[in-house]
């Protein structure tokens, strides 16, 4: 699909990151094969597919969880290839774990800086800087519009949104340009992830480019400016906003034939 | 009260050092004898092998940490439970601990330590009794509260108390935002090594004579007191100040039981019950954090 359409792109400008032929295998489990897809800066690509589609594990080839297997990332137009969590984070991308990655018994403050810790003091007296985390968090929250009571309290104690929230108003904060969010919605109620889908464009529009995950056609297509769609692990087509609608997203999610045979195998006996 | 205080010290120095592991999400089953092995490493070097006292307490120190960062090596490149690896390294101790004992001294003791070069010195830092308010205090009471001190500030106010918390909490999780889970579990247990090599040390400029199976079965005891000071048994949550009041309260219980002249078997009846009282009372802090809506 062409790379032009889409939002309008700077003439010659090369996505934040773009993957070539990704295969994963484990073992002899073909996990992925042959997947190609652009992420750019201030756009949203969504990653579609039904449950043990793939989707995880590509998130995990992108975040340096795993290696793959064949293929290759690119990263602002360069091969990359990341041997750790740490080196895609020092490389801007940051993911949002569909277990969110965040620690339920300590508190929220704790968990937004938990392995970017700001520390003062010097030599044995480095400590961590508990007064400017915790200013930091209660700040960067309010500016995405987060309402959190106390940033003492345990992460634990917030609801799915919020958690969801609080991690994106992390990777935001420690300077993301690729922001990877793999299922947020998928376990919140309809309010709940209007509220994420809300968190996801204003991220956008900061600039970040933006993968989402889901299996959700309805809370993919009004924030998405790409879709790609997996199926056990192979590309069911990889598509620019223009040469797709919601209703063909949702066909081939559904796997098209296969709903209106499960319609008529539904059906009434004896009815028409 | 001096005495009660003694137990707690002894006790509280190990029960800190074990909490720190309990909340990164370990136990150290070979915590009890490794204070024996130190302090057998003293005495042997020191009498058997004629060094300085203070050459023989950094031998055992070195040996300390080589044992510590082999079980944290061990679990965490194999992903087995601590409790399994460190059984391992517990009953190999012993072992050892009878073994060289018995190959160097010819009997199941070493003793004659107050003879050794140094042993003056030592004795001031690790055994010596002060007084204070008329009372008389073992220096190992100031050696527990600087290690409890020390333990809260580093797992509060520092980044690898944060990463103690969130291995302990979920390791893969913290490895996933950049923790280095890995070696906060090896220090973690270097650590256990490192608290043992001091009570082992204090044991043995203390008596003078070191028994080959010292510390053995003191280990569950340590848990057993991180636990009554809050830790829990899933990790990722407890204090080291609660440890230390845990420690003080069993040997509060102890020497309340000499006390009152009755049986010391009572004891282990006591030290049951404040247990599970103990796991009872945490399981609902976890409850609190976790049962919220989401
Ligand atoms: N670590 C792993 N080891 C072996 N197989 C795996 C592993 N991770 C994922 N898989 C397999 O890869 C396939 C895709 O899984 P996943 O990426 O989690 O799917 P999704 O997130 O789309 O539901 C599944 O068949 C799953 O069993
Ligand atoms: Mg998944």
């Amino acid at each position: 699909m062409s790379a032009a359409a889409g939002r309008p792109a700077a003439p010659g400008d090369t996505p934040l990151l773009e993957l070539r032929d990704i295969g994963k295998d484990f073992g002899s489990v073909i996990a992925l094969d042959g997947i190609s897809t652009s992420v750019r800066a201030g756009q949203v690509t969504c990653v579609l597919g039904d449950n043990g589609a793939g989707k995880s594990t590509l998130i995990k080839v992108l975040s340096g969880v795993h290696r793959p297997t064949r293929g290759q990332l690119f990263l602002d137009g360069a091969p990359v290839d990341f041997d750790a969590p740490r080196e895609a984070l020092d490389a801007g991308i940051a993911t949002v774990y569909q277990d969110l990655a965040m620690i339920p018994l300590m508190s929220i403050w704790r968990n937004f800086f938990l392995g970017s810790e700001p520390t003062t003091g010097w030599g044995p007296f480095r400590r961590f800087d508990r007064a400017t985390a915790k200013d930091v968090t209660r700040r960067e929250l309010a500016a995405m519009g987060i309402d959190i009571r106390d940033p003492d309290q345990p992460v634990g104690t917030l609801s799915g949104g919020e958690r969801q929230s609080v991690a994106i108003a992390r990777a935001v904060h420690f300077g993301a340009r690729v922001l990877i969010l793999d299922e947020p919605t998928s376990a919140l109620g309809v309010k709940q992830a209007a509220v994420v889908l809300r968190y996801i464009a204003q991220a956008r529009d900061q600039g970040l480019g933006v993968v989402f995950i889901t299996h959700n056609p309805h809370h993919a297509h009004p924030v998405g400016d790409r879709f790609l769609l997996l199926n056990r692990g192979r590309s069911m087509g990889d598509f620019a906003k223009a040469e797709v609608t919601r209703e063909q997203l949702t066909d081939m999610m559904a796997g098209g034939d296969e709903l209106s045979r499960l319609a008529e195998e539904l059906g009434r006996p004896g009815a028409p | 009260m001096a005495n009660w205080l003694d137990v707690a010290s002894i006790l509280g120095i190990m029960a800190v050092a074990v909490a720190l592991l309990m909340i990164g999400g370990h136990f150290d089953l070979s915590a009890g004898v490794m204070t024996g092995t130190t302090a057998l490493t003293v005495g042997i070097v020191a009498v058997e092998l004629q060094q300085n006292i203070w050459v023989a307490i950094a031998a055992a120190l070195v040996l300390a940490l080589g044992v510590g960062a082999f079980n944290g090596w061990l679990v965490t490149r194999t992903g087995l439970p601590s409790f399994i690896i460190t059984l391992g390294t517990f009953l190999m101790l012993q072992g050892l601990n009878l073994g060289l004992t018995k190959a160097f001294t010819g009997t199941v003791q070493v003793r004659g330590l107050a003879d050794a070069p140094g042993y003056h010195s030592a004795e001031l830092v690790l055994a010596s009794t002060v007084e204070v308010f008329g009372q008389p205090f073992r220096i190992a009471v100031l050696w527990w509260l600087l290690v409890t001190a020390l333990a809260a500030w580093v797992l509060l106010r520092t980044r690898f108390g944060n990463w103690v918390f969130a291995t302990g909490g979920d390791e893969v999780a913290s490895r996933n935002v950049g923790v280095p889970a890995r070696r906060t579990t090896i220090v973690l247990f270097m650590t256990t090594a490192t608290a043992a090599w001091l009570v082992g040390s204090i044991t043995a400029v203390r008596l003078t004579s070191v028994q080959a199976n010292t510390g053995t079965g003191q280990e569950l005891i340590y848990i057993v007191a991180a636990v009554i000071g809050g830790c829990l048994l899933t990790g990722g949550y407890g204090s080291a100040v609660g440890a230390a009041l845990g420690a003080l309260i069993f040997g509060m219980t102890q020497q309340g039981i000499v006390y009152l002249n009755w049986d010391a078997d009572w004891f282990y009846f006591f030290l049951g019950a404040m247990l599970l009282l103990a796991v009872l009372t945490n399981r609902l802090v976890r409850r609190y954090a976790e049962a919220a809506p989401r």
